[in-house]
């Protein structure tokens, strides 16, 4: 970690625009949340929409594409990251610092909701909100590690991102069946199911193979977008 | 005292030859790099300051390979040529950051010495995106002296800068290059680079043009034969008037052009000599107008010398 660059990051993604558009995904569950809460239908199956589908479907995955590829993509696109590689500091040390930046942040904005609106919509009960919010805790970290990695090795690192949550998570994974083993999504919702008990969630993949799959994809993306950021080269303007 | 020194280097992208075997070692005292617009200049630069590897050959900092190497940034203070830096801090706030990720012991004392030294100590508190174009150079410069380098290099510094604004910060460079730094600034524009350095290197089209003193340069430049087309009241009588003067080495009547195509041998001979053999020989000039003035004609003149 070095504290320099977790400060300029975090200005950079929470200054500007960025930072009201980060908190409208939040804003947006708890009051759906609330006034689901107040409705009269099934409130299992409400719940398991709403924090399943809405949040951890679509929420979380684009959330997290906000802030992993706004604490690096930003820099390269704009040039300013020379200011941070021109420095004598190990490359791994700015990525894993803009990680927990990336991580830190994406839990404020994505986790805490989570467990709020959990908490509107079924309480305490089979621990359905608890199990909910490790899963957006665990699938927010892998986003923040893979689309940081985006943002170091593509200038288009929205629409690969975009791509890989929506076309190929959500798109794919709703049909076939063999594209929810590569999903974060899915990862995190064997995480959940786990924590909650094995009937108030339902989840495609075992714990078993979650788990490591999580940690695989946070490590491996990492390392990369490190070894990357070594041997970035600048696009020279002639 | 620190010299970079790059071998026999080229860098290609994809099919096209930016930087072709180019060897030159960059030593304490300010060097000029000049060359037209895409000669190779940028690229010279990216790879000196780490920022690009070259396809073949070697760039190094006193032995060292910079390229991979984050050790090198410790002799190395770079002014990139993009403006962007942060818009959204302070020039102090942006100055303080640079010091504290190098690391220094005492990073506000460091970030006041360099806004001091770059004259900005008074903007210090704005944002830097409120900066005027000269402003954020200084910033820029700052930026990069924070940890008192002993290699500079600053990559179009010039560009856009006001004629004031321009002459400060040649000031502020020529004492870099006093004190013993090893200074390197890239330019397109020759008044700008033999106002400053004595050094120059001339990249053209990705090739090493020439290497030396500013005023051999030049001379290489300006002893060229200047081409010149001139229209007057009587071409063929002011075209016999001129031969018989030693400056002019050819002359060309272009009847489908009604004008004369004149070959100087000197620039300075012939402008004087041209209006006052016309005066005494009655003729009018109507226009007279150099046929390879622009930048691009005096480079590949000089890569041809």
């Amino acid at each position: 970690m070095n504290p320099t660059v977790a400060r300029l990051t975090l200005r950079g993604l929470l200054g500007r625009r960025r930072g009201a558009l980060l908190l409208v995904a939040p804003a947006l569950l708890l009051i759906i949340s609330a006034i689901a809460s107040r409705s009269s239908g099934d409130a299992h199956d409400l719940t398991v929409k709403i924090l399943g589908q809405l949040d951890l479907g679509t929420l979380v995955p684009i959330l997290g594409l906000v802030i992993g590829t706004g604490v690096i993509a930003t820099e390269i696109d704009d040039g300013s990251i020379v200011y941070l590689l021109a420095k004598p500091l190990p490359r791994h040390r700015i990525i894993t610092t803009k990680l927990a930046v990336a991580i830190g942040v994406t839990w404020l904005v994505a986790a805490v909701p989570t467990l709020l609106a959990g908490l509107l919509l079924y309480g305490t009960k089979d621990g359905v909100a608890l199990g909910y919010t490790v899963a957006v805790l665990v699938a927010g970290a892998a986003y923040s590690a893979l689309f940081l990695l985006l943002g170091v090795v593509t200038r288009h690192a929205v629409v690969a991102g975009l791509a890989y949550a929506l076309v190929w998570e959500s798109l794919f994974g709703n049909f076939v069946q063999g594209a929810r083993t590569l999903s974060i999504q899915q990862w995190g919702r064997a995480v959940a199911e786990a924590v909650a008990g094995d009937t108030a969630i339902g989840a495609d993949v075992s714990l078993g193979a979650a788990v490591p799959l999580l940690l695989v994809v946070t490590v491996a993306a990492t390392v990369l977008a490190s070894v990357k950021l070594a041997g970035l080269t600048l696009a020279s303007e002639e | 005292m620190a010299t970079i020194t790059i071998d026999k280097v080229s860098r290609w992208f994809g099919n096209v030859v930016a930087v072709n075997d180019i060897t030159m070692s960059i030593g304490p005292g300010i060097t000029g790099l000049l060359g037209p617009n895409g000669a190779g200049k940028s690229t010279l630069i990216h790879m000196m300051s780490g920022f690009l590897a070259p396809s073949s050959g070697a760039v190094t900092l006193d032995g060292a390979q910079i390229w991979r190497n984050q050790q090198v940034y410790r002799q190395i203070g770079l002014v990139p040529e993009r403006e962007s830096m942060y818009d959204y801090l302070t020039g102090w706030e942006f100055v303080l950051a640079n010091a504290e990720l190098h690391g220094l012991p005492q990073p506000g004392a460091a970030a006041r010495r360099a806004l001091d030294l770059v004259e900005m100590a008074y903007a210090k508190d704005r944002r830097t995106g409120t900066y005027s174009k000269g402003m954020k150079q200084r910033v820029k410069m700052a930026s990069a002296l924070v940890h008192d380098p002993s290699v500079l290099l600053l990559d179009e510094p010039f560009n856009g800068m006001d004629p004031r604004q321009r002459l400060q910060l040649m000031e502020l460079l020529r004492r870099f290059g006093a004190d013993g730094r090893t200074v390197l600034f890239s330019s397109h524009i020759l008044e700008e680079v033999e106002q400053l350095a004595r050094h120059i290197e001339v990249v053209v089209a990705g090739r090493h043009a020439a290497s030396g003193d500013f005023r051999r340069i030049r001379r290489l430049m300006t002893d060229r034969p200047h081409r010149y087309l001139v229209r007057s009241s009587d071409d063929r009588r002011l075209a016999a008037a001129l031969i018989a003067d030693g400056s002019t080495t050819g002359i060309e009547v272009d009847e489908r052009e009604r004008a004369l195509r004149i070959e100087a041998v000197n620039f300075q001979g012939f402008t004087t000599l041209l209006p006052r053999v016309a005066r005494e020989a009655g003729i009018r000039l109507y226009t007279v107008s150099p046929a390879d003035e622009s930048l691009e004609s005096v480079f590949s003149y000089l890569v041809s010398a």
